[in-house]
């Protein structure tokens, strides 16, 4: 029996048309794309067919493409850029359900004396647009978001924020991490000023990344030194892993315009959620049922404990992951869940699936099978099973 | 992942003595449970004790437990460890204990077999008609207050552990793991504890060389067959692995009064500055170890 990865929110498999791709970059083709000699060169033209094949997969121009090593890189430079490009301007906007690479930027920011707000989400992780408008002032230099939320799924009125982000001024930055791959995205009619990606998140390697600048946006990199990305991000290029996230945008574009693609993990997920919710009592999904990634499903099962679960289904070479104290290597649970202020019951025991387009229904009805019985087997250890019976958090209270 | 030993996952696997313990329906044998955690912290344990009055020997023991793998697999181990002992031997088993019977615990992870001896602890007290909130812990200041932990809870795993880090404090007992903003706190109990044990320890070594003294006879000083036989243990068990790790050796090579000579091998041949940095360290292990008045002098193998 082979592995049944449903942890793509996490990482991808790597498309092996891809790996065939970018391989010949790690053997002969090894020039530096700067060399002013036709063997650096043709690495040069490898370079900009890949930025070609990026732009093109978010509807936006060659020139406003700058390759990054990853999200993390992505989120800093953008960040940083936009509070540049109004330097007089000293307020930010972001929500409480970031992903760290934003969330911990924008505490650092605080503590360099910035402002920052952090939306509130609802219980379905979804933000109240009147909070984010009563935020806004003439001093808000940035507005940061993610397009969808990593453990959720939830996906943020990404039009809606834009133009309440643009109507005060300030620069907007999306976090589209896990978005990207998962949703087709259009930035020629988009608010969007700076958007983040990572190729590990749609099926190209690790340590490759790209951020979108829009055209005519005032940039200042954040690596500085060589002339590379035009001056936007000094360092020789990753060109093996260039060519790869290329490879993988053109994959991706061509899986979304096949009319299968996005129902072909929409059905497989649903398929999944609904057979959980059905065969197992006391559970609930997590996250925006209306407006969600096609691939993405957060359960909670209440009174077990979500790194007990990954242990069981791990057992059956099943993958996924938890938002769970145990899982975080934080002792706190996930920040996401905290957030949409799920109740105890269930916040340790959510289980996020994550599927892909090499995901199948065999795998998926594997998945059925298996997991009622592992709740079972975890709330027949447990001394929780009812929400009446919740003896130790009633003493908690008390001591508290 | 986190790196669980084999006993761990078995255990989790295989958890044994799982579920409640019927009611005692027999004279002169009781059954209790004790609590602790809570499904807020995301992880509670109830640990079930039958126990026979007459001796208090636990009969049988058994666990409900709500938590990760390695919470569930202390519990099971717990269960084990406790059953036949009697209460005043079972007051004994410290979290060390459930730790050792499963081959250790990841460090983030200890505070799983805190919480198994806590439970006993609670079982036990319930049995005997202690009140839970008179326990010590309970009382005194409260330092991390996102997991609800007391100052005296925090030195006596301090104390029992003989913890040195922050970090260690917030995986036995989960204190600091939250908002962080009682970390500096805790490094003062750190300090204050480490002190307290440290002015306990020599009095501990006075007393027991006081009592050494007093059994045998008055020192003399070591003959020279000691002194190479001291000589030589060292050098196996301390200085020689060390060595043999960098792809070198040393020899004993003569005794003569206190100046001993050793012949260095391998890397260490040959290269000056290598062969007096290691003739010192020598020297001083073997200084500290059997005899300060011991110098060491290095001589060149036979080429």
């Amino acid at each position: 029996m082979s592995v049944i990865y449903l942890d793509n929110n996490a990482t991808t498999r790597i498309d092996p048309e891809v790996v065939a791709a970018m391989l010949p970059y790690l053997n002969e083709f090894y020039g530096n794309p700067s060399s002013m000699h036709s063997f650096g060169g043709q690495v040069g033209r490898a370079v900009k067919t890949a930025r070609e094949q990026v732009a093109s997969l978010l509807g936006a121009l060659d020139s406003e493409i700058v390759f990054t090593s990853c999200g993390s890189e992505g989120n800093n430079t953008a960040i940083r850029a936009a509070l540049a490009a109004q330097p007089d301007k000293r307020h930010i906007v972001t929500t409480q359900v970031e992903h760290a690479a934003v969330l911990n930027v924008c505490n650092q920011l605080e503590k360099e004396g910035y402002r920052v707000t952090y939306l509130s989400v609802d219980r379905r992780g979804q933000l109240d647009l009147c909070e984010l408008e009563a935020a806004l002032t003439g001093d808000t230099a940035l507005v940061t978001t993610m397009y969808a939320n990593n453990e959720t799924g939830t996906v943020f009125p990404i039009v809606e924020i834009g133009s309440l982000a643009k109507a005060w001024g300030a620069s907007f930055h999306v976090d589209a991490v896990q978005a990207v791959g998962k949703l087709p995205l259009n930035m020629a009619d988009s608010p969007i000023d700076l958007l983040t990606l990572s190729g590990h998140k749609l099926h190209a390697p690790k340590g490759i990344g790209a951020l979108y600048v829009r055209r005519g946006f005032r940039f200042r990199p954040y690596l500085i030194g060589g002339h590379q990305e035009r001056g936007r991000r000094a360092g020789t290029e990753n060109v093996a892993g260039i060519v790869a996230l290329g490879k993988a945008a053109e994959l991706t574009q061509q899986y979304f315009t096949g009319s299968v693609a996005i129902a072909h993990e929409q059905v497989l997920r649903d398929r999944l959620e609904q057979g959980l919710l059905a065969t197992i009592s006391d559970c609930e999904i997590n996250g925006d049922p209306a407006k969600r990634l096609p691939n993405t499903t957060n359960i909670g099962f209440k009174y077990i404990e979500g790194e007990a679960i990954l242990f069981m289904l791990n057992q059956h070479e099943i993958c996924a992951s938890s938002g769970s104290a145990c899982t975080s290597g934080s002792l706190e649970p996930s920040h996401v869940l905290r957030a949409m202020g799920l109740p105890y019951t269930t916040l340790h025991g959510s289980i996020r699936f994550s599927l892909s387009r090499y995901t199948t229904i065999a795998e998926v009805d594997r998945v059925l099978a298996v997991m009622p019985g592992i709740v079972q087997r975890l709330r027949d250890l447990s001394p929780f099973k009812d929400d009446s019976a919740d003896w130790l958090q009633d003493r908690e209270v008390a001591l508290a | 992942m986190w790196d669980y030993s084999e006993q761990v996952l078995e255990h989790f696997y295989n958890p044994r003595n799982q579920g409640a313990l019927s009611p005692a329906d027999q004279p002169g044998v009781a059954v209790v449970y004790g609590e602790v955690g809570s499904i807020a912290c995301g992880d509670a344990l109830r640990l079930h004790l039958k126990i026979r009055e007459a001796d208090e020997i636990v009969l049988d023991a058994s666990f409900q437990t709500f938590g990760c793998t390695s919470a569930i697999a202390s519990s099971s181990a717990l269960t084990e460890i406790v059953k036949g002992k009697s209460l005043d031997e079972a007051l004994q088993v410290d979290n060390r204990a459930i730790a050792d019977f499963l081959g250790g615990l990841p460090e983030a992870k200890m505070h799983c077999s805190v919480m198994g001896q806590e439970a006993l602890e609670a079982a036990i007290f319930k049995y005997r008609g202690i009140e839970v909130e008179a326990h010590a812990d309970d009382d005194g200041k409260l330092i991390c207050k996102c997991f609800g932990i007391s100052e005296p809870k925090i030195r006596r795993v301090i104390a029992e552990n003989d913890l040195t880090e922050v970090e260690q404090i917030t995986s036995y007992v989960k204190a600091g793991g939250g908002c962080g903003s009682c970390l500096a706190d805790i490094e003062d109990l750190i300090t204050s504890v480490q002190a307290e044990l440290a002015a306990k320890a020599p009095a501990k070594v006075a007393a027991e060389v006081a009592i050494a003294q007093e059994q045998a006879a008055p020192p003399r000083p070591l003959t020279t067959v000691q002194k190479i036989s001291l000589i030589q243990k060292v050098l196996d068990e301390e200085v020689r692995p060390v060595l043999l790790a960098d792809g070198g050796d040393v020899e004993l090579y003569d005794l003569d009064g206190d100046r001993l000579s050793v012949i260095l091998k391998g890397a260490c041949d040959g290269c000056a500055s290598s062969t007096a940095t290691v003739k010192i360290a020598i020297e001083s292990r073997l200084r500290e170890r059997v005899l300060p008045s011991l110098v060491v002098e290095t001589v060149a193998p036979v080429a």
